[in-house]
């Protein structure tokens, strides 16, 4: 086992209500809502009108910008409107396709196209993964495309497979990869080709020996399976990096200042699709679960399925106090069910009044526990404190844009204090105030 | 705060045992009126009620182990007042204070009254009979007369380890059993209420620095294990310095706060006018915790190198 990173915190794992529960697919919907803002950077423009017939597997909107991904259609049927909706992340009105299904859940003409990647081109690869609009699915969805494509001037000599899944409760990862090892596997083969690159590495955080198990089996020479310490948040890009390489990616700075590429597990079962098949990211894995959920499952599915269904399709919901999209850590508490599945939803968690602690905060006593919790070694203490006043220009100062949000700082705080909830707000406010001097 | 108030309850209970009924009556009228004054200021500033924090008790608990057993009532409450208003509110309130309050208030006593603030009721049973209190010099005290008068350590009565360890010896209600504050001090640690940080690097630079100056001329510096347990080391080194509030916030800057306490304390002790140094070593370490939290910063992850 690796040596792992500075800070960090050890939560209840919570894994045990799905971890072996098998993928079960959830049935056709009879319709489907899709966010046209379901990756980090700029947004897509829809390309079909409402009223047109569109087939599983179709292009719904088109990329504004090098960094951004289209979305497509998860199942045949007819667009009904395009309107807006509440998006899980912003929590604002976000652009959405709303597709009525027609229950035939045709393919696109020419879909699947089974083919050999390892003897297509470069160029040809890196279209087929833009155009299926992977994005990556552990949670941050930056477009896939740009990982893979490094600017001139910067030389990666490390691949690495993310399967670490450190947030508590989550388990689609860990499903993927002991359900599903090839296209896991083979999908890492792809990017590794795609870079250029011999060797890789899967990190499998050391809770999940099964999956460790499978993958050391399955794995081919070239990619080497590395067990990681079992600590939050282990795989976050940085520390994951930092784990592995002992290479530390520098403030401000990307993986592959480092020389670094990471893609989430699920991620690379996406490339595999698009460049095997043809296949969009139209679907993926996700664990509904927390004791809130009567039957927590993994659960196959569509991409713009409206989460309401799904938590119904799990028995529905006893003692719900709080709705997350995502685990307990990083994942953003909603006021409504009445949202799709988007493709970096890892896991909905429903928790009761037991498991949760809704209560208000008080003021820091600088204890300085956020401190020795933080694994980007910040003070969140004063960060939250500058939040509380809205005070970003200082925030900036005290290495605001270098937090990774991981709630390491909000699980430790005796005082209860929302820091990460304080230094997204101080985000928000730095950003829009750098937005409004670009427009003067 | 709940945790620390259990915690200082051994050595709350030895200084009644040692000294009585007046020790309950300083104890009360200490802890009521610190409540009292935050709720007032509260109240006046319109601010938030917050007394079901137990900050306002545990300042109200820490002031009245750092007064002589005999203080009178008016005593008591002019320090609560002190230590609520001026050691905290005016700072905006709990989590805003430079200063640890309750010593706030102690200095301010000890300048203002001096007299009241170095009365030193003598140690009896609980169960004695109730006679006129007899009073003396702190074992510090009497150290610091022998060596100015005498030029020798020799005269100086109480210079024992084991009164001292035990409580049974003159000085501030709350300070005089080092074993029954020890105890407390370890609960929190155990309960991670606080870090070793302070507390053994506090404690260790006292027994090093007055190691050295022993082994220098014993016939002049008492022995570090007199200077371990005697004073309100080990109060401060536990429950005052530890105060999260007024000290830093890395551990590395913990063990420089408390190295610079425990070379501050023993400057006082050894070369200043007053025999103990404890209050004002601290208050003067919490005044650098700006600076300390500046200087121990952590290395941010990507730092450039």
């Amino acid at each position: 086992m690796r040596s792992s990173f500075k800070g960090g915190v050890h939560p209840p794992e919570e894994k045990g209500l799905v971890k072996d529960s098998p993928v079960v697919d959830f049935p056709l919907s009879s319709r489907y809502y899709v966010l046209l803002q379901q990756h980090l950077g700029a947004p897509s423009r829809a390309i079909v009108k409402s009223g047109e017939n569109v087939k599983k597997g179709q292009t719904l909107s088109e990329p504004m910008g090098f960094v951004s991904a289209p979305v497509h259609a998860p199942t045949s049927g007819t667009v009904k409107e395009i309107t807006r909706m509440v998006h899980p992340v912003t929590g604002l009105l976000g652009p959405c396709i709303i597709i009525d299904a027609d229950g035939k859940d045709e393919w696109l003409e020419g879909l699947p196209a089974v083919r050999d990647p390892f003897t297509m081109t470069h160029d040809d690869l890196m279209e087929a993964v833009r155009s299926a609009g992977v994005v990556g699915m552990g949670g941050a969805t930056f477009p896939t495309h740009v990982k893979l494509s490094p600017p001139k001037g910067k030389t990666i000599d490390t691949f690495i497979v993310n399967g670490v899944e450190c947030e508590p409760y989550l388990s689609s990862d860990h499903r993927l990869m002991l359900e599903e090892p090839d296209r896991v596997l083979n999908g890492a083969r792809v990017a590794m080709k795609i870079l250029g690159l011999e060797k890789a590495y899967l990190a499998i955080e050391a809770n999940k020996p099964d999956a460790i198990r499978v993958m050391e089996q399955k794995a081919p020479p070239e990619i080497q399976v590395v067990s990681l310490k079992v600590k939050y948040p282990q795989g976050a890009e940085k520390q994951l990096i930092k784990a592995l390489t002992d290479r530390e990616v520098p403030s401000g700075g990307l993986p592959m200042d480092v020389g670094a590429v990471v893609q989430n597990a699920g991620t690379c079962a996406a490339i595999w699709d698009a460049c095997a098949a043809g296949i969009p990211l139209i679907e993926r894995i996700t664990s509904i679960t927390g004791r809130g959920i009567v039957q927590p499952k993994n659960v196959r599915v569509r991409v713009g399925t409206l989460l309401k269904e799904v938590i119904d399709f799990c028995g529905g919901v006893k003692d719900a106090a709080k709705l997350i999209f995502g685990g307990p850590m990083m994942g953003i508490a909603q006021f409504t069910s009445e949202i799709p599945i988007m493709k970096g939803t890892s896991g909905v968690l429903v928790l009761t009044e037991k498991d949760t602690n809704i209560s208000e905060y008080s003021a820091c006593i600088s204890c300085g526990r956020c401190v020795e919790a933080c694994p980007m070694g910040l003070i969140p203490s004063t960060l939250s404190k500058l939040g509380e006043k809205g005070q970003w220009q200082k925030a900036a100062e005290n290495n605001l844009m270098d937090c990774i949000e991981c709630g390491c700082c909000t699980y430790v705080c005796p005082a209860r204090r929302p820091i990460v909830h304080f230094i997204k707000h101080l985000k928000a406010l730095s950003r829009s105030a750098g937005a409004k001097s670009k427009g003067a | 705060m709940r945790q620390v108030i259990y915690a200082l309850m051994p050595g709350a209970l030895i200084g009644i045992y040692f000294f009585g009924f007046p020790a309950i009556k300083v104890i009360a009228v200490c802890m009521v009126s610190c409540i009292g004054f935050e709720a007032l200021w509260q109240k006046v500033s319109k601010r938030k009620l917050s007394i079901n924090d137990w900050s306002a008790a545990l300042t109200g608990l820490l002031l009245a182990m750092n007064l002589p057993s005999g203080a009178p009532w008016w005593l008591a409450v002019i320090g609560s007042a002190v230590a609520i208003i001026f050691g905290k509110q005016v700072y905006g309130g709990l989590g805003n204070n430079p200063f640890n309050p309750a010593l706030v208030a102690r200095v301010f006593l000890l300048i203002s009254f001096p007299v009241a603030m170095t009365t030193w009721p003598q140690p009896r049973s609980f169960f004695a009979e109730p006679t006129d209190a007899v009073t003396g010099a702190t074992p510090l005290g009497a150290l610091k007369t022998a060596v100015f008068e005498h030029h020798s350590v020799t005269a100086a009565p109480h210079l024992n380890f084991m009164d001292p360890f035990l409580g049974n010896i003159g000085g501030s209600l709350g300070e005089i059993s080092a074993l029954a504050l020890i105890l407390g001090g370890i609960y929190l640690i155990i309960r991670k209420i606080i870090t070793w940080h302070i507390p053994v690097s506090y404690l260790g630079s006292v027994a090093l620095f007055t190691g050295i100056l022993w082994g220098v001329n014993p016939d002049v510096h008492a022995n570090p294990s007199f200077h371990m347990v005697t004073g309100g080391l080990m109060l401060g080194a536990f429950f005052m310095a530890t105060d999260m509030v007024t000290s830093p916030i890395t551990n590395t800057g913990k063990l420089v706060f408390g190295i610079g306490c425990g070379i501050v304390t023993v400057v006082i002790r050894v070369w200043g006018g007053y025999p103990e140094g404890v209050s004002f070593a601290i208050l003067i370490m919490n005044a650098l915790v700006p600076l300390i939290n500046r200087g121990t910063r952590p290395v941010k992850f990507g730092a450039v190198q």
